[in-house]
């Protein structure tokens, strides 16, 4: 097995007292594409945020390490934690459009890590800067370079954005639902970049999502949290194949299908909806919502082998087949 | 064919474009280039593309709330544009549900007079009538009727499409226009939000536009589809029939765009990944719109624009190579 490039153990965030991140652990190798799926409110962003350290001021880590290439990275102060963003690992955001500087050119906002990081001269970070526009796939890099976001589609700010993210080389990228804000022919050819440069770089790639195509497509391995948890994790193929939680298996069936056959059907639900930071229930979390809770589920199921390369949290793992 | 709620004819809406402060016109964004459509009573008829392709134009067209620069649309018999009284009783029997149900709700007003507010201005029932329809409705719509009193922060993003979707039937219309309607929404309670429009199509006969660029919600919650493409329809057809065998290049390549939440079938699928983005609808591309980005355009795709010709029966598409004119 590869050695990991970043390695989370254990991770605890609290937004004032209330723990959002509840014990969180999973590892990104070089080259791989980890997947953080889960709906609003269950701990996905923190847990990334956390990572870059870039966790809003009402928020903070309580505990667990986050290691970079084995270097504990959390507990760094703010000049250390500066060297690394955008050198080391970098973000790519949900906004492409607003994640940009309105008021530079594209070619010198990719540029500015160079400049930063690497204290290359103007002329050669600029350079570099249009050669990996080019990488990414932005027709004429010299002529866009020059140009505002405003001038561009949303699609090629993404790429921007992930040429920005990528111009250091570095050994992680964090991924924050990258190509949900796309058209779906914009995000087929970002996902088919998105994997071409981390063959091509080693860059590991940290992707969170809510969509389960895209995890289909792009993802090696996945982790599935609920409200604060992994509920479960594993190799993608083996997660679409069969469920281990509930909640998996649930969220995977409510979805329709475009290869689906039961047309205008009732379409199987998750009752009620995810629990409020603060409201979460005592033992599993999801027991508020799940077919198979009894009296075993008021303690909280650890994260446990389940198979190779498999972790579940659930007690009734048997019974799961069963559900719809 | 007989049974048309809705009938839209040859329609389009197309805004001036101002370049100069000085309010010059200096060209035309067609948004709507010439579309017809039909929907029947109780159907669902999906509206995709890309964003910029006129979808929500049309559909705004349709509620009312954009005049149309030239065309028909006829509603329940009568042609839009024709006397007062037409005009006032399609506002009752159309009714819209947009994407983000946080701004579709005043938040200073309690959820029940957001429900009651169509009502109250339509002059239905007294005060008192109204306010047991908005516990009906809201029941109707799997909220609890106590909470008429609440404000709409004290609901999550699932529940404030349910409000939202109380309000536009509190009329009963017969038409509802829903753009976008749980793409806004988490996983788990799109579904549930999904099945409630079903179940209220059921019940009461509602006929819906839904405007979506998710093609699997579509796949799912529609009867008949119409694919857009810069103001143009570039294939209709009945759901199943486009989605497992589409005519036009376009409809391929955006079926084949999404990907399946089955890695081995995703692995293994042939993929047609368009080049580039949507061009700009302020200067569509000469004959048909599709062929700067088509992977099989021919010199005839840049000099003529394709019509809808039928494909196989209920289905048409617009594309030279595919359904070719048959000589005169």
């Amino acid at each position: 097995m590869k050695k990991p490039v970043l390695s989370v153990e254990d991770l605890r965030v609290a937004i004032s007292g209330n723990p959002v991140v509840d014990g969180v652990s999973f590892s990104v190798a070089e080259s791989e594409i980890v997947s953080l799926v889960g709906e609003s409110g269950c701990g996905k962003s923190m847990t990334a945020f956390s990572v870059m350290g870039l966790l809003p001021p009402v928020a903070s880590i309580t505990g667990g390490s986050i290691r970079l290439d084995e270097r504990q990275i959390n507990g760094l102060n703010a000049k250390a934690l500066k060297s690394l963003r955008g050198n080391d690992m970098s973000m790519v955001f949900q906004e492409p459009v607003a994640s940009l500087n309105p008021l530079m050119p594209v070619g010198r906002q990719i540029a500015e890590s160079l400049l930063v990081h690497r204290k290359l001269g103007r002329r050669e970070a600029q350079r570099q800067a249009i050669a990996m526009l080019e990488e990414v796939g932005i027709p004429e890099p010299a002529l866009r370079a020059r140009q505002y976001p405003f001038e561009l589609s949303g699609g090629m700010c993404q790429r921007v954005m992930i040429a920005m993210a990528l111009i250091t080389r570095p050994r992680l990228v964090i991924a924050d639902e990258p190509t949900t804000a796309l058209d779906v022919t914009i995000q087929a050819q970002i996902l088919e970049l998105m994997k071409r440069l981390r063959t091509e770089t080693g860059t590991a790639i940290l992707l969170i999502t809510h969509d389960m195509g895209v995890v289909a497509d792009i993802a090696d391995r996945v982790a599935v949290m609920y409200a604060g948890r992994i509920v479960e994790d594993g190799a993608v193929d083996d997660i679409f194949r069969e469920q281990k939680h509930p909640y998996t298996r649930m969220l995977l069936s409510t979805i329709p299908r475009l290869d689906g056959s039961d047309a205008k059907s009732f379409l199987p639900t998750i009752k009620g909806m995810v629990p409020d930071i603060g409201q979460w229930p005592e033992g599993c979390r999801f027991s508020t919502r799940c077919p198979l809770v009894d009296e075993e589920c008021r303690r909280m199921p650890p994260l446990a082998p389940s198979g190779p390369g498999r972790d579940a949290a659930c007690w009734h793992q048997d019974l799961i087949g069963g559900l719809a | 064919m007989s049974d048309n709620l809705l009938r839209i004819r040859d329609l389009k809406v197309h805004f001036p474009i101002r370049q100069s402060s000085f309010g010059d016109t200096s060209g035309l964004l067609k948004a709507v280039d010439g579309v017809d459509l039909e929907i029947e009573r109780g159907e669902s008829v999906a509206l995709v593309g890309e964003s910029g392709s006129g979808k929500s134009t049309l559909g705004a067209a349709v509620v009312g709330m954009q005049k149309p620069t030239s065309g028909h649309i006829v509603f329940d018999g009568n042609e839009y544009g024709n006397g007062r009284a037409n005009a006032r009783r399609r506002m009752r029997d159309i009714q819209i549900v947009f994407q983000d149900p946080v701004s579709a709700l005043n938040p200073r007003m309690d959820v029940g007079e957001s429900i009651a507010e169509p009502l109250a201005i339509h002059g239905v029932g007294s005060r008192e009538d109204r306010r047991h329809r908005v516990s009906e409705l809201l029941e109707l719509v799997g909220l609890n009727p106590q909470h008429a009193d609440r404000k709409p922060n004290m609901f999550s993003g699932g529940q404030r499409q349910r409000i939202v979707i109380a309000r536009a039937i509190a009329l009963q219309p017969k038409l509802l226009v829903l753009d976008e309607p749980v793409s806004a929404l988490d996983v788990s309670i799109r579904s549930q939000i999904l099945n409630l429009l079903l179940e209220l199509q059921q019940r009461f006969g509602l006929s819906y536009l839904f405007i979506s660029h998710d093609l699997s919600v579509v796949r799912h919650f529609a009867d008949r589809v119409a694919v857009m493409y810069l103001g143009r329809l570039a294939e209709t057809g009945r759901t199943a029939d486009v989605f497992s065998n589409p005519a036009h290049p376009y409809t391929e390549a955006l079926l084949s765009a999404v990907p399946l939440p089955d890695p081995k079938a995703q692995r293994t699928r042939q993929r047609v990944i368009l080049q580039g983005d949507l061009p700009s609808p302020a200067n569509p591309p000469s004959g048909c719109r599709f062929s700067t980005r088509c992977p099989i355009a021919e010199p005839i795709c840049r000099e003529t624009s394709p019509s809808l010709l039928p494909v196989r029966p209920m289905q048409q598409a617009a594309c030279h190579l595919r359904v070719p004119a048959l000589p005169i």
